[in-house]
């Protein structure tokens, strides 16, 4: 095995998507702006070069279609990442992603199945306001048939995305435009990062933390300064949000007897609840307190800085709702 | 070259498909089907004619109304008939009923009932086939009622801007569900939206087979050249209801249609005016086509039987499938 080198999140999701391309032909990148250079980032780095227009496509503003067209693709025989810069105009290729592809290999009764990526990026913060900044994994994660995977690393960047090309199902690979700049030791060969395996980012004894993409950073600052106090605060990586790591968190929660979940979506009927409904139901005698929730209030996304504050939530008030457990 | 046996493929393609349906009728009425069925009858020399132009690689994605497009293409009528039954034999093993009909095999690659929502499958496959170079081509079937939907036109341009091997193969059939088609645009005909992309057309009677035929012969041909897509309008007209046998509330007769446009089409039935050809050009006589319809008519009754003999899926499997 090579030493690791540090790389930039979306260095790291670049290199998966060349050595998937390079190693299968029948992987392709489709969708807006992945001949840009700002755009995806530098996601898309060096790929219109090496593998040509055919398989790094660049599109109109059309997501119903060019997604559809991805499934399509899929169907007959493909693996496409199709990529949409900002999550919110996904909602446009709401049919293709659930209607047809997360429905159709079961309505098929399993006759084919489709290997297609949509990749989702989160673009939180920059007083982008409410069509700019919306986190809909959530959704997704709600409909049979799709995988959601929402990695916090650049080692997870590069394992999920090369796990969600190579996976026959359609995954939503859902990332986020903050953590491209951050670094992390990522081994240069082909590797996958499990789906539907979360992680212990940090282990503990009196409380767990559940968290996913950049607020799996919050829980570990958050851990750090629970730690000055005394707490011992285990800290949980979904790294999928579906299908989820039900015995991670609930063998977890059984270990430290509190739970603070939280989440980059909105709080109300999304991801966090569902942990919440899980430990409920699964593990209720072993819980010293109720659980507790840092996510997005019911509310869109403010534009002012002086609002995003409030809106967004940090390290600060995952510590204060482990206080508040008691 | 058109020989003898052509022809005769064509015509029983069709009869299998109308008997097909019209055997239907009865089990829906008595409720011995469920799963909506939108019949085909009427329509059936447009599936006909367009498959008979493509090769069992070429691909085709259908719609709500997709018995027709599913036997044309070569899918097993018993597959199709056990699907119609919600059984475990059905194409689609009882999990997709009448309006999920699939047969990767003949390339059959499914249909859909969102209305547009298969056509970017279809320029899909056809992206597909344009950057593996196969040469095979996609056919979207659609009707006049998708042209409301926003995914065809993104859909056109996308298609037309890569030059993509793709049919966009419009069944107008005037009515979408209970909407006459002139309350539902202003611009007639509809062959005239895909003007705009830089897009060929076609206008074909769709009720006359070898029209659809030659059409769709030339559409495949462009289309491998690579200088497709090709859109074609296919003017036709449902012998049945929008779903069911009659309009909208099965069982009661409820056709909103005039009986005046109803009796002018029925005298375009596209079965009866190729029997008139047949006959005229001396390759079927009276009693070859009665004796093909008894050989139809026994093929759509042991596919039915065999549909019935089935049974459907166990209640074990019912999360089976979810995920591959």
């Amino acid at each position: 095995m090579s030493s690791p080198r540090s790389l930039p999140y979306s260095l790291a999701i670049n290199e998966a998507l060349h050595q998937m391309m390079d190693m299968d032909t029948s992987v392709f990148l489709i969708g807006q702006g992945v001949k840009s250079p700002w755009y995806v980032g530098n996601t898309a780095r060096g790929l219109l070069e090496r593998f040509g227009e055919k398989r790094v496509i660049d599109t109109p503003v059309s997501e119903n279609a060019v997604t559809g067209a991805a499934v399509g693709s899929a169907i007959a025989g493909m693996k496409p990442v199709v990529v949409h810069p900002r999550v919110d105009f996904m909602m446009y290729a709401m049919d293709p992603i659930i209607n047809e592809a997360a429905n159709w290999f079961y309505m098929n009764g399993g006759r084919v199945s489709v290997p297609v990526v949509f990749w989702g990026i989160i673009n939180r913060k920059g007083e982008q306001a409410a069509q700019h900044s919306q986190a809909i994994h959530g959704v997704f994660a709600h409909i049979p048939g799709l995988k959601v995977v929402m990695p916090s690393t650049a080692y997870d960047a590069k394992g999920l995305m090369i796990a969600a090309i190579q996976d026959p199902n359609p995954v939503v690979f859902m990332d986020e435009r903050l953590l491209y700049g951050f670094k992390g030791d990522v081994p240069e060969e082909l590797y996958q990062v499990e789906i539907g395996k979360g992680c212990i980012r940090r282990e503990g004894q009196d409380v767990t933390i559940t968290a996913v993409s950049l607020m799996v950073h919050e829980a570990l600052k958050a851990a750090d300064q629970l730690a000055a106090d005394g707490v011992s605060a285990e800290v949980i990586d979904l790294r999928t949000v579906k299908p989820l790591d039900r015995e991670l968190i609930v063998d977890s929660v059984r270990k430290t007897g509190r739970l603070v979940v939280t989440d980059v979506g909105w709080q109300s009927f999304g991801v966090s609840a569902e942990i919440a409904a899980l430990v409920s139901e699964t593990a209720f005698d072993a819980l010293k307190a109720s659980v507790a929730r840092v996510a997005l209030p019911d509310c869109p996304a403010p534009a002012s800085i002086a609002l995003e504050n409030s809106y967004y939530p940090t390290a600060n008030d995952i510590v204060q709702a482990v206080r508040r457990l008691g | 070259m058109k020989d003898n046996q052509f022809f005769l493929n064509l015509y029983r393609m069709m009869l299998r498909i109308r008997l097909f349906e019209e055997s239907l009728v009865d089990p829906i009425l008595n409720r011995d089907i469920h799963t909506p069925c939108h019949l085909y009858s009427g329509q059936e020399a447009i599936a006909v004619g367009v498959c008979a132009a493509l090769s069992r690689e070429d691909y085709v994605f259908g719609n709500h109304r997709s018995h027709g497009h599913f036997l044309a293409k070569g899918g097993s009528m018993k597959d199709l008939a056990a699907e119609v039954y919600c059984r475990e034999s059905g194409c689609s093993r009882g999990r997709g009923g009448s309006m999920h009909l699939i047969d990767p095999d003949v390339g059959m690659m499914g249909s859909a009932p969102i209305v547009a929502g298969t056509i970017p499958l279809a320029v899909g496959a056809a992206l597909a086939s344009s950057i593996r170079g196969d040469g095979h081509v996609s056919v979207s079937f659609f009707g006049d009622g998708a042209t409301g939907e926003g995914g065809l036109y993104e859909s056109l341009n996308f298609a037309a801007l890569k030059r993509l091997p793709v049919i966009f193969a419009c069944e107008n059939n005037l009515y979408a569900t209970h909407m006459p088609i002139r309350e539902c645009r202003v611009s007639q005909p509809i062959g005239r939206i895909a003007e705009p992309f830089g897009i060929e057309v076609h206008t074909v009677d769709g009720n006359d087979v070898l029209q659809v035929h030659d059409a769709s012969r030339k559409a495949v041909d462009t289309c491998r050249r690579g200088d497709g897509p090709v859109f074609m309008e296919f003017m036709t007209y449902r012998f049945r209801g929008h779903v069911g046998p009659d309009d909208n509330i099965q069982g009661l007769h409820t056709d909103i249609r005039p009986p005046e446009e109803v009796a002018v089409w029925m005298e375009k039935d596209p079965i009866k005016k190729f029997e008139r050809y047949l006959n005229k050009h001396g390759i079927l006589d009276n009693e070859e086509i009665k004796g093909i319809k008894e050989d139809v008519s026994g093929e759509v009754q042991d596919a039915v039987e065999y549909a019935m003999r089935n049974s459907g899926p166990l209640d074990k499997d019912l999360r089976r499938y979810v995920f591959a």
